[in-house]
């Protein structure tokens, strides 16, 4: 017995709007009751999820538009079931957190803030590619509103406008790719047009070389941009300053990890020629997201963009797993997509509460000495600082280790230089700690514990990622299977499948 | 010898929404003869919408009856009543119906009598849907000319507005032009293939005169003619002055209802009469469209009215149109009548809030008129957002499924490329929708820092509507219909596209 996946997915916006027509308090009640009955189940189907089945389970498929090959399909498997999990949960942990805030307009807020998570929920549920396209275009349209009517209003129309332009060039030259892949590969295969990635997965692989590489770029610039990686982050610094931090942490924690799963989902398994010919181009821009990400992080000092360029760093880290194009680096890849967005989201919690205690400043100068009386709460911050550089012990290393093991068998070079970044990390996690809690006392910093309230989001937060450090097999053995699957086409293509098939060091950390 | 010219047969069923039309406008006409203020300015615009609603009414009596009107011995018939010709008449009737309302109590009909103002726009309501069914290219420009008439006049009506009477005579100048053009192409049409009947014109092409000259000039200066009506690239330059002198509801007027005639008749001269040429002129409307595509968009983004903005955006979206002309097939049609369908919607939503804004504020169609309208007007504040939304292609809206199936249509055409500039330009107009949407919601409202009244006590004039604070419920109608009707066919395309297709069905293409 499982309920239709379309009830958990459209709960948290349908619950939001219902919240449009009730005064603000109510509204954000409904909204959390919304988000925490998808995250609810969220907890039921990571439990009732069989892993001996190598196929969707609770499966939709209905046909949505029948004339344009669209289909309302939408299903769990191994590669998605971590990531909807991450997301039902962070959504959940920042709409109570920013609920525990004043807004004006509050129920307009708490209805952007539901649509988005059904719209990342859809993105990650759907299994057609017209579907995921446009789910993956929708989740932007709230971030839009979220930013734009909710962030610093000096500066915040230009820059969700420069937001917008970047991630909507990269997801409209998605969305001419997409059209181009059902359409070409259906008349190649003499079938009827269907983007259904499972009619795709049989046609598009036998695409030309030269269709699957445009294409295979087109869709690289979409994913390449939400992550944002090294040449095309432009937008980052400028978005991640205007947005309200709990907008902020769900947009960077899990809209990010999105773009790193279309790879695994879509890109990788319809066009494993194209992976295969640019995998040295991938793996090299990854490679500059990570050098680049963290060599930024440890010379700003506004705290908002350190954890930003982290991002950059982390996400380098995770693309470079997929590209590895073997098993280990793919499940390194999902498993660092859940750790990164466990971390980042309590460390801008974090940020939030250093800030109330610096005067208003979120700036590393005007901080220093908060842990002075904030025994717990610097306890706590050590904790996803620790995370965040990959400590051993902690579910990170793991992902990390996954990851370069993987480029390690494919490109030495590769994973040698990687490992510079793993240096970078630690240097950068530990100067926002050092220069915010220790060193001396800033000029207006009023050091004081966490209360109740703040606690109440921070805690279970931080509570996870000790869970995930003791226990990371959670996010890896139920997907293991599927996540490996979605390689090999490419492992194939590259004249290694032996790759995408040695199960060997996956079993290491069992 | 008048014996030799037989009385056609007439089909006077089939003939019926024609009649509708026709005999509404002089039944309007009279109407507006009588003596009561009461009903000049209540009965004369009711009698219009019923004119409209009779002729859809008829139109959609005659459904799926493919057949000749006004068959003279010989001929083939000067009209063609199919499933095309009747989607256009929708298009053009809803248009008419949302048009009178928002004419209704604005000062064009005032000034120019109520009698005259809406039978002209039954008059030329009469010619577009001539000008969409012709099949003999006497009528094409019997049609065209119908059309084109009482539009010079409409422009012009706010007869006391400088700006008015310059968009009627610039209209009248170039829209000559442009008539003068295409009835130059007719002629030699009609000199190459020695017939003015689409079937005698399509059975000399294809027995042989595919490449003589006369005919190529024919196309070509067809094309120009329909390109002006269209406000196809390079042939635009009336567009943003004649849609900005114009009183709005004559622009909302003209916008949708002329480019769906002139489309209608470009897919029935093209993809009918010429379609065995059809190598000749394919990379013509091409380059036209790229041409189209970008001009239009990057004029756009300088603008700060509101309609100037709405007029280079119907240049780009003549651009995006002319892709589903192109390619010729039973696609391009169904993407062609379903993006005209829909752009009916994007056009009224905007054109609506437009004039309620023009007469609720002092800054006319300025885009400081909408300013900070998206917390306290949201019943004009989401149509627009949703038409700006669409009007760019984001996702859950109808123009999403627009563009899908145009690029769609191309891609299947063998022009993916076109597919990728209309992302491109779809790209670029992100710039100034946003700027519209951003305006709504993310920035102050700028009406209370004019006064709305002369210190005299009398209304200060903005465009030209004096300013009231009466809240005009048939614009908001109009502007949530629209919207409602833009978010509903952007989730349930299906009996639209269903519609679109059987007119797509009705040219016989494959």
């Amino acid at each position: 017995m499982s309920l239709p996946l379309s009830i958990p997915l459209w709960l948290p916006a349908a619950a939001a709007f219902l919240g449009l027509f009730l005064p603000g308090a109510l509204s954000r009640v409904l909204t959390i009751v919304g988000a925490a009955g998808t995250f609810a189940w969220t907890i039921w189907a990571i439990a009732d999820f069989d892993r001996g089945v190598g196929k969707l389970q609770d499966l939709t498929d209905e046909v949505w538009i029948k004339q344009l090959g669209i289909h309302y399909k939408l299903g769990i498997d191994g590669l998605n079931l971590a990531l909807i999990g991450l997301a039902a949960f962070l959504f959940l942990v920042c709409i109570v957190w920013a609920a525990m805030k004043e807004w004006d307009h509050a129920p307009q807020f708490f209805f952007f803030l539901g649509l988005a998570e059904s719209a990342v929920l859809g993105a990650l549920m759907a299994q057609d590619l017209a579907l995921f396209v446009l789910f993956f275009d929708l989740m932007l349209l709230p971030f839009l509103f979220l930013a734009g009517i909710w962030g610093p209003e000096a500066t915040r129309v230009p820059a969700i406008i420069k937001l917008f332009i970047y991630t909507l060039v990269g997801s409209l030259l998605m969305l001419a790719a997409a059209i181009a892949t059902g359409v070409l590969a259906a008349n190649n295969a003499g079938t009827d047009l269907s983007f259904a990635f499972s009619d795709l997965a049989r046609t598009a692989p036998a695409l030309g070389k030269g269709t699957q590489e445009w294409i295979f770029l087109c869709f690289a610039a979409a994913f390449w941009v939400k992550m944002p990686a090294f040449p095309v982050h432009g937008w980052m610094p400028d978005g991640y300053r205007n947005m309200p931090l709990p907008v902020l942490a769900v947009f960077s924690a899990v809209l990010s990890k999105v773009a790193a799963y279309g790879f695994l989902r879509a890109v990788l398994p319809l066009f494993p020629d194209a992976a295969a010919h640019f995998q040295d181009l991938m793996l090299v821009l990854a490679l500059g997201s990570i050098l680049y990400g963290s060599a930024m992080a440890f010379t700003t000092s506004e705290s908002r963009l350190v954890l930003g360029y982290s991002s950059v760093a982390q996400l380098g880290f995770i693309t470079l797993g997929v590209f590895s194009l073997s098993a280990d680096g793919a499940n390194g890849a999902i498993l660092q997509a859940v750790n990164h967005g466990l971390v980042v989201a309590p460390a801008f919690v974090i940020v939030a509460y250093l800030a109330e205690r610096a005067g208003g400043s979120e700036d590393l100068r005007d901080m220093g000495g908060i842990a002075f009386r904030a025994p717990v709460l610097a306890a706590l911050f050590l904790i996803v600082v620790l995370a965040n550089l990959a400590m051993p012990g902690s579910s990170n290393f793991v992902g990390e280790f996954l990851i370069l093991l993987g480029v390690f068998h494919s490109k030495l070079v590769i994973a040698a230089i990687a490992f510079v970044g793993v240096g970078m990390a630690a240097v950068y996690s530990l100067r926002l700690f050092i220069r915010a809690m220790h060193n001396r006392v800033g000029p207006e910093v009023e050091s004081r514990e966490i209360n109740f309230r703040e606690g109440l989001v921070l805690v279970p937060l931080v509570g996870v990622i000790l869970f995930f450090a003791v226990y990371p097999q959670l996010a890896l053995h139920k997907g293991q299977r599927t996540i490996t699957e979605s390689v090999v086409p490419a492992a194939v293509a590259t004249g290694d499948p032996a790759l995408a098939t040695r199960p060997a060091e996956t079993q290491v950390i069992r | 010898m008048l014996a030799a010219v037989a009385k056609p047969s007439i089909d006077w069923a089939g003939a019926s929404p024609l009649i509708a039309l026709l005999g509404g406008s002089i039944v309007v006409l009279l109407a507006g003869l009588l003596r009561g203020r009461v009903i000049r300015e209540q009965l004369v615009p009711l009698l219009t919408i019923v004119a409209f609603g009779a002729s859809i009414g008829l139109g959609i009596w005659q459904w799926d009856h493919a057949k000749d009107l006004f068959v003279a011995k010989g001929s083939q018939g000067a009209l063609r009543l199919d499933d095309l010709s009747l989607m256009i008449l929708f298009i053009i009737s809803a248009t008419g119906i949302g048009a009178t309302l928002l004419a209704w109590r604005s000062l064009a009909p005032r000034e120019a009598a109520h009698g005259e103002f809406f039978a002209l726009m039954l008059t030329s309501a009469a010619g577009m849907f001539i000008l969409a069914a012709a099949q003999n290219l006497v009528t094409v420009f019997l049609g065209l000319e119908l059309l084109s008439v009482p539009l010079y006049v409409l422009c012009a009506t706010e007869m006391r507005r400088e700006r008015s009477l310059e968009s009627g005579l610039k209209y009248l100048i170039i829209g000559s032009v442009g008539s003068a053009t295409m009835l130059y192409g007719l002629a030699f049409l009609y000199g190459a293939t020695g017939g003015t009947d689409f079937r005698e014109i399509s059975a000399a092409i294809a027995g042989g005169v595919a490449h003589d000259s006369l005919l190529l000039t024919g196309i070509a200066l067809t094309l120009v003619g329909l390109a002006f009506k269209a406000s196809v690239a390079p042939f635009h330059q009336w567009t943003p002055d004649v849609y900005e002198g114009a009183p709005t509801p004559v622009t909302a007027w003209m916008a949708v209802a002329t480019k769906a005639a002139a489309f209608g008749a470009a897919l029935r001269i093209f993809d009918v009469a010429l379609i065995d040429a059809a190598h000749d002129w394919q990379p013509a409307i091409a380059t036209l469209a790229t041409i189209t595509i970008v001009v239009g968009n990057i004029g756009a983004l300088a603008q700060s009215s509101l309609k100037r903005i709405m007029a280079w955006s119907s240049v780009a979206q003549a651009g995006y149109l002319l892709a589903g002309v192109l390619v010729a097939s039973r696609l391009g049609v169904k993407a062609t009548v379903f993006y005209l369908a829909i752009y009916l919607f994007m056009n009224l939503a905007a054109f609506a809030v437009i004039i309620a804004r023009e007469r609720e504020t002092p800054w006319g169609d300025d885009i400081r008129s909408i300013a900070g309208i998206g917390m306290s007007r949201p019943l004009l504040a989401w149509p627009l957002t949703l038409a700006m939304l669409s009007l760019a292609g984001m996702p859950a809206t109808a123009g999403f499924i627009g563009k899908f199936t145009l690029i769609d249509a191309a891609a299947d055409g063998g022009y993916t490329w076109l597919g990728i500039v209309i992302v491109i330009g779809s790209m670029i107009s992100l710039a100034y929708y946003l700027r519209i949407v951003a305006a709504m919601w993310m920035r102050p409202s700028s009406a209370g820092e004019v006064s709305t009244v002369n210190p005299d006590g009398s209304p200060r004039l903005a465009g030209a509507d004096p300013v009231t604070e009466r809240a005009d419920w048939e614009i908001s109608l109009v502007a949530v219909l629209a919207g409602a009707a833009i978010l509903v066919f952007g989730i349930i395309p299906s009996p639209l596209l269903n519609l679109a297709d059987s007119a797509g069905k009705a040219l016989g293409l494959l």
